[in-house]
Parts: C-alpha cells; structure tokens; sequence
C-alpha cells in the first residue's frame, strides 16, 4: 500500500512549550490509524498541523505524494483532508441539510453539480441515518446525532482522509457501538480514517496501526497488540 | 432568467423614482427621501459584513468619509461631475476595506470593533489637519447647475441615491443568495468549522470588507453637494455608526429586507421626529430601540414575523 | 520651537495626565479585562460621573472629589443594574460577544444623547479653590488641578490592586472568567462575584468622572475620546492588568503630552487610536501581556 500522508519531522512551539518535537508517521491509502496518548500528550496539535489549522515550526508534511507544508486549510480539505471536531462547531444558523452543502459546495467543489448538491447532502445523512433530522437545526440536536452531523458534515467533503478527533468522547458505550459501525462503513468505501480517542475499547478494535504520542514525541507505532504490550506506552499512561 | 430580474427591478425603480421628480412637489420630501435612501445604503453595507459575515464595524463614519473626501478632493482639484465621484469615491473606500479585511487575519470579534472605532477617529484627526479640505472648520461648496432633464439638484441627488440604493440591495440579494453568501455565513457561525470545509475564509472576507467598505464610501460621495458644507464633526459624526449597525440590527441581519425595513423605519421615524421634537430626542429613541431590540428581539423585525409565520402554519 | 522646558513640561505632565488615565481606565481593566464583558460604554459613565460633580458643585456647592467618593455608591448601583440588564439579555443565553458590544455601544449613546438633553452641547467646568492655582519645582510647573487627578488616580489603583490581590472576593474575581467551575465547586456563585465586579468599575467611574471635570470642561461627546484612550491602555497594559493598567497609562501620557506639545493638540486624538492600532495589530496580548 502506498502512503497516502507522510508526516515528516514536524515540530511545533507555543512560546517556551515544545508541543511536538520532530513527529514522523505515515498514513498508507485506505488504513484505519490510531493516533493516542495521553492529555496534553500532543494529539491534537499534531492533527491541527496536519489539518491546517495550525503552521509548523519544522519538518514537512506530504499528501498524495504533495507537499502541503504550507498550504492553508481550505486547500488542505479541497485535496482531500478533512477533520471533525472533538466538540462539534456546527454552523449554527443553518438547518442539518444546509450544513452538508457548505462543503458539498466548498470542499468538493467541481466534484458535485449545483443541481445535484441537495440530493447529495441528503444521501449522506441517510447514510448517517440522520435523514429524519434534515430540516432541523443542530441545537435542537442530541448529543449523539450532533457527532453524526460532524461526521455527515466531513463526509460531505469529499474526503480522501478523514481525521475523527474523539468523535465519541463523552458517549455512552452504547452510542459508541452506533458511531463505531458508520467509521467502519466510510472505510469500507475507500476513505482512510485518522481516530483519535480516548475511549481505548474503540480504537484497539478499530484501528489497524496505531502510533502513540507522549509529550510530543511519537514513543511507539505498530498494531494494537504490538502497541498494548510496549513497555514506554504502558510507563507513558500508568506513569512509573 | 432569474439572474437578471434584480437588473430589471432596479432599473423599474430608478425610472418611476424620476417620473416621480417630474411631478414636482416639496423640495423636502426631496431632502428627506434622501436621508433614508442614504440609510438604506449604509445599513445594507453594514449587513454585508456584520449580518452575513458576522464581523462587527463602528467604523461606518471612515468609510462614508472617505466616500465624502473623494468627492470633495475631485470637486476641489477638477471639478469632477458627480458620476465620476461615485466611481472614485467607491474605489477609495473599497480599498480601505480591503486594508481592514487584513486585519481580520488577527483581530476576531470584539478587538476587531474596537480596531474600527479607532480607524475611524485617527482618519478624522488627520482630515481635521488636512487644510487643502478645509480642515477642522471645514469647508463650504457651491453645486454647479443641476443637469438637463431635473429641475434642481435636489431632485438629481435623490434619484441618485434612488440608484444606489436599488443597487446595493439587490448586491446584499445576490450576495445572500449565492455560494458567496453561504460561505460567508458559515464563516458568521464558525470561522474554524468553515475553513475545514473547504471556504476559503481569507478570501471571503476580503470580498465582504471590500465590497461593504465600497457601498458604504458611495453612500458618502453624494454627500457634499447634499449638505453644501463639508466638516469632519458631522461627517465622521458617530450617528453614522450608530445608525448603521441599529438599523439592521432592528430589521434583522440575516437577509437583505432586514437593513431595508430598519432603514426605513429608523430613517423616517428620525425624519419625522427632527421635524416635530428635536433632533437629540429623535437619537435618544434610535439608541432605546436599539438596545431593546438586542435585548429582546435579537433576530429583529424579519426574525418576528417569521416566527408569526411558524406558528400560524403549525 | 524645541526647548528643555517645554520637554520637561510635557513629560511631567504627561505623567500627571497617566496617574488620571490610570482612573478612567481601571474600570475596563477589571470588566474587559478580567470578566470578558466589552463595557465600551464606561466612558460615558465616567462622563456622566463629571456631570455629577458639575451639578453637586453648581447647586450644593460641592466639592468635585467629594461627590465624586459620595455617589460611587450610588454609581455601584447604576452597576448592578447594567450587569442585570446585561446578564439576562446576552450572557444567560450565550451570547455575549458580539450582540453584548452592541448592548453598550447602544447604552453609551443613550448616555450621551441624554446628557445632551439635559445640558446641551455646551463645555461645562467646575469651580473649586485649588482649580487654578499651581507651583514651581525648578521650571517644571505643577498644577493642581493636574496633581491631584494623578494623586487619586494613583490611590484608587492601589486601592484596586490591594483589594484584588488581598481579599477573598477580589480573587474571586480574578478567577471568575477563567475557571468558574472552581468557584461554584467551592459555592460562591460566578454570577453574583461577576456583579460585584461590574459595579465596581462603574463605581469607579463616578471618581474618574469628577477628576475629569477637574482637568478640564467637559461636554457630552467626550467620552468618544476615551473609548480609544482606556482600550489603548487596557490592551496595552496586558488585559485585566492592574499594574500593567498603571504602566500603559503613563506611557500614552507623555506620549500625548508630547505629541500635544510639539505637533498641535489637535493631532492628540490620533495618538492613543493609532497606538491602539498598532498594538492591536502587532502584539494583541499587549506590551505586558501574557
């Protein structure tokens, strides 16, 4: 498989506070990737870079063989890179449906004909199963169908690469067991997929490699197994 | 078909505005049609980039300003006819927004407001030091004759601001309606959510600062040979901004028809109060209404008939 | 034109005119500053402070520093009330920002215009025994009417400083906009120190006010002028600073009294907005921000 991002000694600094030092990982086309680690540990930034939403102080970031280093974000998601948010930023003032046309219009532009646009955000959220809920707004939504909108919204996209950022954070196991089965799906249709967790029953059963993070630094990759039985991951979330 | 039917209405507009000067009539309903015209331009500027874009501007009176200037520099140095003011004077208050929308790149929400405000008072002090446009104490000009087809200037002026202010609401009606204008209004609900989606958030708000920077500076060059003396006191006066941000905020600034209702209502209502109470009076109500309306009724007028609506159908 | 004098005039000045400025602004410092509420109507509080004492000293007599420390009370509640007013309109329901900055703006232009009402365009001064008289140190001249504004903006500041760093509720309120969750797990209630903050930097605004008038005649459109000023020295001062409020305060002060003095007083204006600019444009967590 080839790699679809590479991610090339990237550094990152807040003032004083080194949040990654020279990070490298690679993403192949159509994996399933783990990213975790504990709080602060560095997860977020790191997709903040990949994603755009954040510059690097150092090292390259490269995608579908591009350098993307420097691009800004709304390039970043139109070649093929989209995120969700760990809590969710719905556009507020539109209904469900309208939320899936901004990217159907924006991120894919040139993919989806204008006439074809709403007819598109609608099979999306019945893939999602959120069909029912297409005219209403999302603070009328419930906390799990609000991270389906995130999800639907990204889906929208058109992505290529689909970073979840602890979509199921705060979830009921029940409600992960629901959002669990459409990731597995959007990967079924050739989306490779970045998860983010925290809940570690998901990722371990999701993720094909996984690569941990610990203050910055990238201490381990490799398969769950190979990832549970690493002695610095284990010191890295159970301390000494 | 469809794209060209604001192109129509404005034109059906303009040219029932001037057979309307045909019929003569009081040279005030004149004065005062133009004040409220004036409004609707400035409002619906306004809205472009406070309704639609979600970035707040105290700064109307350093567009309209600037608008202002232009004219009078062009009158004073070549005597330019009034179309050629409209042109410059769009230009040069369309750049200055394109300067503000960079700052957008570091100033978010409240700081950018206040960077306006600022704007707003540091170009007031250099034009009161400016004397080639009369300084502090301004300077007064005298309107050429009016041109063929109008019987006094007045009436030329209104029919003017009849076209301009036809043309930015059908602007606001596009912007509203186009993949611009939902961009832009995704940037209004989140402007990091937005970018991950692929808007181009930089680019978009450059447009809105430009383009609202732009109507609200052609709302401004009409305006020296409105009022005949030009001072930096009443042109940069604070009810411009004031007014401006009420007037949406009172007709509701999601839409086009919101800044157009409040205009129209806060505009005559000022026309009407001036005449029979007193002109501080008049402000006192703008600023009391305003501050209901925030208050009470955050989506304004459009936002309650809507909801009327809503339950009636249910 | 240039001389030592005129420098040292200017710089002294300037420094008295930053003690006075500290006293208008601490009360943004403590509402934009500390509690993310955009008070930009605190200006025309201060004014409506200095009418206060111009109505005190017209009718009663009065001396201006002394109404202006009898009605911090009454200003106090003049706060609360705002803060009511503000809180079930725009915070309860999470909408502060931008729908809260134009709650003020619309306040501060009610101020005005009903100030304008009530007296008309016309500057109005004060009239106190001290107002015209100064001394000499070397050839810097000392007014009083300069001096004692610096004095008392320089005691309410301490004041300030003290009680925020030194009492319960004064912590309280440094907490509140950052981890008002730790409050109420410790049951003070964030609303209510929120309050307490907020009317105290309107109560502020009646002793500015009276300061205010001491420097100088005030009409009603002044305060327009302090928007940019108290913003300038907040955000430069680092953001809910109070010793950076002070530092700030001095600074655009010599740096207006020298623009003043050597450029025309009519360029003072442009100083404390372009600064503004400047600082908001290049370093918007201020010279002594975090």
């Amino acid at each position: 498989m080839a790699a679809l991002l590479e991610v090339r000694g990237v550094t990152k600094r807040f003032g004083g506070f080194q949040a990654l030092s020279d990070v490298s990982l690679e993403v192949r086309e159509g994996e399933r990737f783990g990213l975790i680690g504990p709080n602060g540990s560095g997860k977020t930034t790191l997709i903040n870079c990949i994603s755009g939403a954040l510059g690097t102080d150092g090292g390259t970031l490269v995608f579908r063989g591009k350098d993307i280093t420097r691009l800004p974000a709304h390039q970043r998601t139109r070649l093929g890179i989209c995120r969700s948010f760990q809590i969710p930023r719905p556009f507020t003032s539109m209904t469900v449906l309208e939320n899936l046309c901004i990217p159907l219009e924006y991120a894919a532009h040139g993919q989806v004909p204008r006439s074809a646009v709403a007819s598109e955000a609608m099979e999306i959220l019945r893939l999602m199963g959120l069909d029912a809920k297409a005219q209403a707004r999302p603070a009328d939504l419930t906390g799990i169908d609000m991270r389906k909108l995130e999800l639907a919204r990204a889906m929208a996209a058109k992505p290529r690469l689909l970073i979840s950022d602890e979509a199921m954070a705060g979830l009921s196991p029940a409600e992960v067991d629901a959002i669990l089965p459409i990731l597995f799906a959007l990967n079924e249709r050739g989306i490779t997929i970045i998860m983010i967790e925290h809940i570690m029953r998901a990722v371990m059963r999701f993720s094909q490699r996984i690569a941990v993070l610990d203050a910055g630094e990238k201490i381990a990759e490799g398969t769950p197994e190979e990832v549970v039985s690493n002695k610095r991951v284990e010191k890295a979330y159970l301390g000494e | 078909m469809k794209k060209t039917v604001p192109l129509w209405v404005v034109l059906g507009v303009v040219v029932a505005a001037f057979l309307f000067t045909r019929l003569g009539g009081n040279r005030y309903i004149y004065f005062a049609g133009y004040f409220v015209l004036q409004y609707i331009v400035l409002a619906t500027a306004w809205n472009v980039l406070g309704g639609y874009t979600g970035y707040v501007n105290f700064g109307t009176a350093a567009f309209f300003a600037t608008g202002a200037y232009t004219a009078l520099v062009l009158i004073l140095a070549f005597k330019a006819t009034l179309p050629v003011q409209i042109v410059a004077g769009a230009l040069t208050a369309g750049l200055l927004g394109l300067g503000i929308g960079y700052l957008t790149l570091r100033l978010r929400g409240v700081f950018f407001s206040i960077a306006t405000l600022a704007l707003s008072v540091v170009l007031q002090t250099v034009v009161s030091n400016w004397e080639y446009v009369g300084g502090g104490k301004g300077l007064s000009i005298i309107r050429p004759k009016a041109p063929a087809l109008f019987a006094s200037h007045a009436e030329y002026l209104f029919v003017v601001m009849v076209l301009l202010a036809a043309a930015s609401v059908a602007l606001a009606w596009w912007v509203q309606n186009s993949r611009v204008g939902r961009g832009l209004a995704a940037i209004r609900d989140n402007e990091e959510a937005a970018e991950c989606m692929g808007v181009p958030t930089l680019r978009l708000k450059l447009f809105a600062t430009t383009l609202s920077g732009c109507l609200m500076g052609v709302a401004g060059t009409p305006f020296p040979y409105y009022v005949t003396l030009v001072e930096p006191g009443s042109v940069f006066s604070l009810d411009y901004a004031v007014n401006s941000l009420a007037m949406p905020m009172i007709g509701g600034t999601t839409t086009w028809v919101g800044p157009v209702i409040g205009a129209v209502l806060l505009g005559t209502a000022q026309q009407v109060a001036t005449v029979t109470i007193s002109s501080e009076l008049n402000l006192l109500i703008v600023g009391i209404v305003l501050v209901a309306f925030v208050m009470l009724a955050p989506q304004g007028i459009v936002g309650l008939v809507q909801r009327l609506f809503h339950r009636r159908s249910r | 034109m240039f001389s030592l004098d005129l420098l040292l005039n200017a710089i002294v000045a300037g420094i008295l005119i930053g003690g006075f400025y500290a006293a208008v602004s601490l009360g943004i410092s403590v509402s934009f500053g500390l509690l993310d509420i955009v008070n930009i109507a605190h200006p025309a509080f201060v004014i409506l402070g200095s009418y206060t004492a111009y109505a005190m000293n017209r009718f009663f007599g009065f001396d201006p520093l002394l109404t202006g420390l009898l009605f911090t009370p009454v200003f106090y509640a003049l706060g609360v009330v705002v803060y009511r007013l503000y809180y079930l309109g725009f915070e309860r329901k999470g909408e502060e920002s931008l729908r809260g900055l134009v709650f003020f703006f619309g306040v501060l232009f009610i101020v005005e215009v009903a100030l304008l009402l009530a007296y008309g365009v016309d500057y109005r001064m004060i009239e106190a025994r001290y107002v015209g008289q100064s001394f000499h140190i070397g050839v810097v001249g000392i007014a009083f009417r300069l001096l004692l504004p610096c004095l008392v903006g320089l005691m309410v500041t301490v004041a300030l400083h003290l009680f925020l760093s030194k009492t319960f509720y004064g912590r309280a309120i440094k907490a509140v906009s950052q981890d008002s969750q730790a409050l109420r797990l410790m049951g003070v209630d964030p609303v209510k120190i929120k309050r307490i903050a907020f009317a105290l930097s309107i109560a502020t605004a009646s002793l500015a006010g009276a300061l205010l008038i001491l420097i100088g005649p005030v009409e009603p459109s002044i305060g327009r002028e302090y928007i940019g000023r108290v913003f300038a020295i907040v955000v430069l001062g680092g953001m809910g600073s109070i010793s950076g409020t002070l530092a700030a305060s001095v600074i655009l002060g010599v740096v207006e009294s020298l623009t003043a003095t050597f450029s025309g007083p009519s360029w003072a204006p442009a100083v404390s907005f372009g600064i503004l600019l400047v600082v908001l444009a290049v370093r918007p967590a201020g010279l002594f921000g975090r």
